[in-house]
This record gives structure tokens, C-alpha cells and sequence, in this order.
């Protein structure tokens, strides 16, 4: 039914940039007994997690403690020594999308190139779309090189979006982003997740970015998940406020504990 | 006031405009006046008899001779079977550079067969090989072309293969995550990323192809630029000979000229070639 009034829709407003995407429920995920090591290291211990459709789940914890790892076996980009890994119902891998810490777009392609990596001809309308989500439909013919960190990285997302992921695994994306770029990107990120519904994984160092954005925090230390945080503020949340600095507060003396 | 302001920014601009001009022809002539007066004094000397025609002859002669042997299609003649040559020995040396160095690049098998025996070949120099490829190839056309070919091969062999393997393997992750296998990752992602080191390959190839063959064209030939200042040299035409050594000068600068234009385009996206 949703996939019909969406063709309707499309007939109607025939420009390209007003074109909407697809809308896609989220995929659950559900990880059981993951185990991996690098030589001797152990960075995974037995972890058990369920996600459900549509949830934004942040992971934080210190550098080292296997939160990318985690996220990279999610993703298939490593192979676990043991447990399993089910995304969605079945092995669908083209559902799931990883935005990494570096936008890692080619820079021999214009951006509408990068974004329509690996697409047919005929999901050129869709590219041009999800640019123009992210706010970037008029770069569309610049190279990589002309864009500013940010720009880049709204481009790697767009490249992801426009698959219709209905996971979407966000490594660190705004690590390496200016504070006012950052914020910028965060509320798009919110924004493009309540619009399009999908499930959404970032790992984050930055206690306070996770409490804004998701509806639950894991803290990952040693290879185990050691918290798990329902933060059921409303939003748009502010970040000044009593129970937002609160969770921002217990969390961040939780990680200084160890 | 606001006129005032406007016509203030015209004046400053069109000045600006008017030096930017000067500066260019400045720069033209700065650039431009050692080589003109070299040529002058050259005349100058050649004119009072300081130096004798067979030593170095008057640049007015020079040009002379260039008129005469192109009105007469001797020339053109030398010039095409020159080119000729430089062109298929880059063909067939670049040609098998490319394809071996992409191979070994991607394929590692592929490597720890051939890599070892062409580092061996590459420490030869081509200009020592010349008594052994006149003895298995006789004076002809072929021995030239083994001769260009061999030199040219190298430097576009070692570049693609450095290029190949320097490809961001963050890239290929990426990639390869979005679906792309086989095919489509070596054209959209490998072959790409390899390119400014190929294109460095071509250049110092296309830089080596005309030293090469100056050389095979000395040893024996019937037509070339090289039979015609060697043959000029027995006459003692020295005229003949500069406009020559001029020509190889020439078709170096050319192909310096094609392979930067190479670069401008096919890396235009990298700034540091724009």
C-alpha cells in the first residue's frame, strides 16, 4: 500500500529534486554470542543484542573497547570467530548501508557519480533525490575535492540513503567535524531518520551526541555491552535541559569509572 | 557618494586589469629575451666571422636549410618514418608495460612469477643490448623497434604496478561494500586510483622514447631524423644537422606537451593538476 501511494506520488511532482524516497520500515537485528579476537586480543565477548525495527541506538564506550569492531560485523566487513548475525529476516545485505569515519567518496567521480556508485542508469532521479535530502542537489556536478569536510560527509550519506537502507551503521561519521557542523549534522541525521524509519546504529565517542540522538545507549567496555540506557526524552531534545544533562552526567561517569 | 564609490572600484579595477596585461608581457619578455639575444649574438658572431660555418653556422642558414629540405619533402619524409618508428615502439613497449604491470599489480601469483626476472632485465641497460640485438635482429626496421620497445617498457611497467598496489584499500572497503565486484571495482575504483602513476610512467617514457631513438637511428638506417643529420654530418652540412638536433627538440617538447595535456584531463579532479 505505502509502495503504491508513493508511485502516485512520484507521477505527480515529476522534478527530480522533489522526488521522495521510497519510505522502508527498519530491520531488526539480533546478535547472539559474538565472539572475535585479533591474535591474543579478545575484542568481542560472547555479546548478545536485539534491535528492533526503527530503533537509533548509540554505542559509546573508550577507544579500543571494540565498538567499531562491533559495528563492522554487523556491517559483514568482518567475520566473527563465533555466534551469529541476523539482520532483518533473512540475508539481505543490500538493506544495509555503513557510513564511515571518513567519507571515503572516489574522488575521480562528481558527487552525483559517487552518490549512484555501484547504480544503474535509471536511479539517477533517486541519486539526485537523496543529494537533495542532505542539501547538496546544486553540488551535484563538483568533485569531492570542492567540498568542505561536512559537504563530503552529507555526500557519503546521501550515497548511503540512497539505497533505501533499512540499516543504517554510522561509524563515527561526525568525529572528525567542526562543533557548529556537527550539530548540523546531527539534526539531519534525526531528521532523515524520522522521515525514512530505518534502524539506526552509531558508534560515537561523544556522550552527549548519543544522549541526543538515541533511544538507547550501550556502553561497550572490553568487548562486553555493560549498559544498556533507555534515554525516552521527547524531541526535539535541548540540550540544556535538567534530564538531558543528567543521562549526559551518569553516563560520563560511567565510562570515567573503569 | 554611492558614484563616487562606484566609479573609485572601476578605476582601481581597470588598472588592475591594465597590470595584470603588463605583467604577462613582461613576463613574456622576460622569459623570451635570453634565447633572442643568444640567437642575435650567434648571428652577430657568425656574421663577423668569429665562428666558422662547419663549426656553427649563421641561425639564418639554419632556417635556410629547414625551407629548402621541407619545400623539397626530404623533410617530411624524415619526419614521418621518425615518428613512425617512436610511435610504435611506445605502442608495442607501453602496450605490454601496462598490460604486465596491471597484472602483477592485481594478481599475485602473477608477481612472484615474473616480478623477480623483470627486475633482473630493467638493471640492463637498452643501449648495452645494441651489439647483441644488431646480431639477432640484423640493421632493420625490427632491431630499432626492439630497442625503443625494451627502454619504453620499463618506466610504464614499474608505474602501473606501484599504482596498482597504492590503491586505498579504505576505498576498495568502501567499495566493495556497495556491491562492487570483479569488473566494475578495478574501472570505477582500482584502475582510477593507479592512474596519476601510470600517467607519470607515459610521461618519462614518451621523455625516454626520443633518446632511444636518436640512438637506433645513428646505428644504420635508411630514412629518420638520425639518418639525415648522420648523412648531413658526412657531407659536412652543419646546417642540416642543427635543423635535426632542432626537430629532436621539437618532438620532445610535443610529447611533453601531450602527456601533460594527458594528465590535465584525465586527473582534473586533483587539484594539484588543475
Amino acid at each position: 500500500m505505502q509502495l503504491t501511494l508513493d508511485i502516485e506520488q512520484y507521477a505527480i511532482q515529476d522534478t527530480p529534486q522533489e522526488l521522495p524516497l521510497r519510505a522502508r520500515r527498519g530491520i531488526s537485528v539480533a546478535l547472539q554470542g559474538l565472539s572475535k579476537s585479533y591474535a591474543t586480543r579478545q575484542v568481542l565477548q560472547a555479546v548478545d543484542l536485539q534491535l528492533r525495527a526503527g530503533e537509533f541506538v548509540a554505542i559509546v564506550g573508550r577507544s579500543g573497547c571494540g565498538k567499531s569492531t562491533l559495528l563492522r560485523t554487523i556491517a559483514q566487513l568482518e567475520t566473527a570467530d563465533a555466534g551469529s548475525v541476523q539482520v532483518g529476516n533473512g540475508a539481505l545485505a543490500a538493506e544495509v548501508r555503513l557510513m564511515f569515519q571518513e567519507p571515503r567518496l572516489l574522488p575521480w567521480k562528481n558527487v552525483l557519480d559517487n552518490v549512484s556508485l555501484g547504480l544503474d542508469h535509471q536511479f539517477r532521479p533517486a541519486a539526485i533525490a537523496a543529494l537533495a535530502a542532505v542539501g547538496l542537489a546544486e553540488r551535484r556536478y563538483d568533485w569531492p575535492a570542492e567540498l568542505s569536510g561536512g559537504q563530503r560527509q552529507r555526500v557519503a550519506l546521501a550515497r548511503a540513503l540512497v539505497h533505501n537502507p533499512g540499516l543504517l551503521l554510522l561509524d563515527e561519521p561526525l568525529g572528525a567535524l567542526d562543533a557548529l557542523t556537527r550539530i548540523e549534522m546531527q539534526q539531519l541525521l534525526e531528521r532523515l531518520w524520522q522521515e525514512r524509519g530505518f534502524t539506526a546504529v552509531l558508534v560515537t565517542h561523544d556522550v552527549q551526541e548519543a544522549v541526543m540522538l538515541a533511544d538507547r545507549v550501550l556502553l561497550v567496555e572490553e568487548g562486553r555491552i555493560t549498559l544498556d540506557l533507555a534515554i525516552d526524552l521527547p524531541r526535539p531534545r535541548q540540550r540544556a535541559g535538567a534530564a538531558f544533562g543528567q543521562l549526559e552526567q551518569r553516563l560520563l561517569d560511567r565510562l570515567l569509572q573503569q | 557618494m554611492l558614484c563616487t564609490v562606484a566609479e573609485l572600484g572601476q578605476t582601481v579595477l581597470s588598472n588592475f586589469v591594465r597590470w595584470l596585461i603588463g605583467m604577462n608581457l613582461r613576463k613574456l619578455l622576460a622569459q623570451w629575451a635570453l634565447p633572442f639575444a643568444l640567437i642575435c649574438i650567434w648571428e652577430i658572431s657568425a656574421r663577423v666571422g668569429w665562428l666558422s660555418s662547419r663549426i656553427l653556422p649563421e641561425p639564418l642558414a639554419v632556417g635556410r636549410a629547414l625551407v629548402e629540405l621541407s619545400a623539397s619533402g626530404e623533410l617530411w619524409l624524415h619526419l614521418r618514418t621518425s615518428l613512425l618508428r617512436a610511435l610504435t615502439g611506445f605502442a608495442i613497449g607501453g602496450g605490454s608495460g601496462l598490460a604486465l604491470g596491471l597484472l602483477t599489480g592485481t594478481w599475485r601469483h602473477a608477481e612472484t612469477a615474473l616480478d623477480t626476472t623483470l627486475q633482473m632485465i630493467r638493471n640492463i641497460p637498452a643501449l648495452a643490448l645494441i651489439p647483441l640485438v644488431i646480431l639477432w635482429f640484423g640493421i632493420d626496421e625490427s632491431a630499432k623497434l626492439f630497442l625503443l620497445a625494451l627502454g619504453v617498457f620499463f618506466p610504464i611497467y614499474l608505474n602501473t604496478f606501484h599504482g596498482i598496489r597504492s590503491v586505498d584499500p579504505a576505498l576498495i572497503e568502501m567499495a566493495r561494500s556497495y556491491g562492487l565486484r570483479g569488473w566494475p571495482l578495478f574501472r570505477d575504483v582500482v584502475l582510477p586510483s593507479a592512474l596519476p602513476s601510470i600517467l607519470v610512467g607515459v610521461r618519462f617514457s614518451l621523455g625516454l622514447v626520443w633518446v632511444l631513438l636518436i640512438v637506433a637511428e645513428t646505428i644504420s638506417a635508411q630514412a629518420g631524423i638520425g639518418f639525415m643529420t648522420m648523412n648531413a654530418r658526412e657531407f659536412l652540412q652543419t646546417d642540416v644537422v642543427l635543423v635535426g638536433v632542432l626537430l629532436y627538440a621539437l618532438l620532445g617538447k610535443l610529447a611533453d606537451v601531450f602527456a601533460r595535456g594527458l594528465e590535465k584531463y584525465y586527473l582534473r579532479w586533483n587539484p594539484a593538476y588543475r
